[in-house]
């Protein structure tokens, strides 16, 4: 009986030797003569365990990771290629049944479903796992009637602003002009965030569909995907899965035969991280330099190539197909108060169990880092956690106790963004962390607008001084006012939102802005 | 950055007229001749300039704009190292450190004799396996000091 062997192609499981452990277990089980067959899927997002190598027996499948080449011959001695014994197998690396793994067993996966279960390019496994449910109803329902289930399923935007999706949505649709779009933001730049360049490469095809439901409700026929240059595997995926999907009638002159046409476009980044921002990333499209656009006009209104656009992150797109396919109130009925559904939250940086955790909002910060995330991966205690990105606030352990959701994270200050988590361990230099931030924004900014051009600079500067030593009462009130123009006088959340790592860093951690003054006191 | 060409502009010509009739052509053809160019020579830019009917002033703002486009010949093999908040929290600076005093240049260079050039990223995404890196389109996580000197010894060879 042939035994299938699972592996992912993730790029994260790439990083760490994927593709040479699936090498491996080839090579060892024709030396051994077995019989398998090595299925490359996506990644079950337990990304401390890559490379995980999973058997599956009966319905279940076991698995084992993190698997080195080296591994490889010492596990198949074991069994691993023996139906019988791979159940048996007591070996240090083995994790059991992998839906029963806790990391996983406690997630509420919608828009990740398939992590780890399919392969990314097959989209008869897509179908086979209720793919493609969502597009056929949305084609039942008609424009209007989508646009209510997903203003009613409270699906907010993913990217960061949490803006709701189906607002968006009925505003493009409420215009009327010879040519709308939909965007599709994949610049996912925020360190800490992986949940986007996991769907494009692991489940295309989920983005796909999202993509055709907006595009069937807001009556756009052109969508395009701007996709950061750092993920080539991810722009590898869509430009393959694009094909499938053409090739199968899905895009294209008339979409599943109702004869709506649509069709999707990838566009590369250029490694500019403000192109993240939706207007300077609809400059970028247009083949301009990324700069941010004032609003009014909106996108919505005024958008891609000054037509009504609607720009939506891959995550909030990827969840529509769930939304339509499964009903609204099911979606609506998970998470808190406004902060309906599930939240692909990414647990990154230095912690023992880093990957991508599902689940409905509203875990506390605590929850996640400590008991999701087994504390830090260095064993030392964990000093400070960024939420959000980089310009995501640094939550000491004190405030562990916050809910995840938009509104508990922004009456701390904070800021839940594309749900990243990166974890610090007690050698992190805060004053150097809120350095890195002005430095980051001073390499990022666009250049348009002055609070976060200039500011940027001198923050960095000012910080600097502090951690000379020089007038550092002085320097740090200074930094709260340089925050404060940055913060109302900025045009888009580069420049704006700078100051929430900057201010939490000094706000909760003020000792390690005066520690060099301290030795520099002690060495006169 | 293996298999780059010197500047031709036979085919830098093809290149933009493959992509002209793209809506909004202009990235989509800087990434084609810094792809086969290895970066985008200063021959090109009044090339698209003239093809696109723009200014040079607006092609020249665009291509120097992105951290991507070079205006400089690239080594043979680019090592990009990860700075970012979660490589930061893994310790990712004292790797950019290792790198640079090996190689003798600072991040944004290209060692004398065309081997490597190294450049700083911010986040590939591969936050959970950090710290990180890519070597032309090779992924690299859990950044180590052997994995790191493997990679500036045997890259750009």
């Amino acid at each position: 009986m042939t035994v299938k062997i699972f592996v992912p192609t993730d790029a994260a499981a790439l990083s760490v030797g994927a593709d040479t452990v699936a090498r491996a277990i080839v090579v060892e089980a024709t030396r051994l003569g077995a019989d398998v067959d090595v299925r490359r899927t996506s990644s079950r997002g337990l990304l401390w365990l890559e490379p995980l190598v999973e058997v599956a027996v009966g319905a279940a499948r076991l698995g084992f990771g993190p698997v080195t080449p080296d591994d490889v011959a010492d596990l198949a001695a074991a069994g691993l290629f023996d139906p019988q014994r791979v159940a048996h197998i007591a070996h240090h690396l083995a994790i059991g049944n992998v839906e029963k793994h806790p990391f996983l067993s406690r997630q509420t996966r919608l828009t990740f479903a398939r992590a780890g279960l399919t392969e990314a390019l097959s989209l008869d496994d897509y179908r086979n796992t209720g793919g493609l449910r969502g597009l056929e109803r949305a084609l039942s329902l008609g424009p209007k009637q989508v646009i209510e289930d997903v203003i009613a399923s409270g699906l907010r935007g993913r990217g960061g602003a949490g803006f709701p999706t189906g607002i968006k949505w009925k505003t493009v649709g409420a215009t009327s002009a010879a040519q709308k779009y939909i965007v599709c933001n994949a610049d996912e730049g925020d360190s800490g965030t992986f949940a986007d360049r996991m769907l494009m490469e692991g489940d295309p095809f989920a983005l796909i569909e999202g993509m055709t439901i907006a595009a069937l409700a807001v009556g756009a026929t052109k969508g395009l995907i701007y996709v950061r240059s750092e993920y080539p595997h991810a722009i590898a995926t869509l430009h393959k899965a694009l094909a499938t999907a053409r090739t199968a009638g899905l895009l294209g002159h008339s979409v599943a035969d109702s004869g709506v046409p649509f069709d999707i476009d990838v566009r590369v980044g250029a490694g500019s991280y403000v192109c993240g921002e939706e207007t300077a990333m609809l400059d970028s499209l247009e083949g301009k330099r990324g700069v941010v656009r004032a609003k009014p006009p909106l996108p919505a209104h005024a958008g891609l190539f000054g037509r009504p656009t609607v720009v939506n992150n891959v995550l909030s797109l990827a969840a529509t197909p769930h939304i339509l396919a499964d009903g609204a109130d099911s979606y609506a009925s998970l998470g808190t108060d406004r902060s309906c559904g599930t939240m692909p939250i990414q647990l990154a940086g230095n912690i023992k169990h880093g990957g991508l955790f599902e689940a409905a909002f509203g875990l506390t910060l605590g929850q996640l880092v400590d008991d999701i995330g087994g504390g830090t991966a260095s064993g030392r205690p964990v000093k400070a956690v960024q939420v959000g990105g980089p310009l995501g606030a640094y939550f000491p352990v004190s405030l562990f106790d916050t809910l995840f959701d938009y509104e508990a994270f922004a009456a701390r200050d904070g800021l839940i963004g594309h749900g990243g988590i990166v974890v610090f361990d007690d050698t992190a230099d805060m004053a150097r962390q809120a350095r890195f931030a002005f430095e980051f924004c001073a390499i990022e900014s666009c250049g348009k607008c002055t609070p976060c051009r200039i500011g940027a600079v001198r923050g960095a500067e000012t910080i600097d001084k502090v951690m000379r030593g020089t007038d550092v009462d002085d320097n740090l009130a200074l930094i709260d006012d340089l925050c404060d123009t940055m913060k109302l006088g900025s045009l888009c959340a580069l420049g704006g939102f700078t100051p929430y790592p900057v201010r939490s860093a000094i706000q909760h951690f003020p000792e390690d802005f005066r520690r060099d003054h301290r030795r520099f006191i002690a060495a006169e | 950055m293996t298999n780059v060409e010197p500047w031709n502009e036979t085919q830098a010509r093809a290149i933009i007229e493959a992509h002209a009739a793209l809506d909004g052509a202009l990235l989509p053809i800087l990434h084609a001749m810094n792809d086969q160019f290895g970066y985008v020579p200063r021959d090109a830019i009044p090339l698209i300039a003239d093809m696109l009917n723009l200014s040079r002033a607006e092609v020249h703002g665009v291509a120097t704009f992105y951290h991507d486009f070079r205006t400089e010949p690239a080594g043979r093999s680019v090592i990009k190292i990860c700075r970012a908040e979660a490589c930061q929290a893994m310790g990712c600076e004292p790797l950019v450190a290792r790198a640079e005093s090996q190689l003798g240049i600072s991040c944004g260079e290209t060692t004398p004799d065309g081997r490597i050039s190294l450049q700083a990223v911010y986040c590939l995404g591969l936050c959970a396996t950090a710290p990180a890196a890519m070597i032309e389109d090779r992924v690299v996580g859990r950044l180590t000091d052997e994995k790191l000197e493997h990679l500036l010894l045997e890259s750009g060879r």
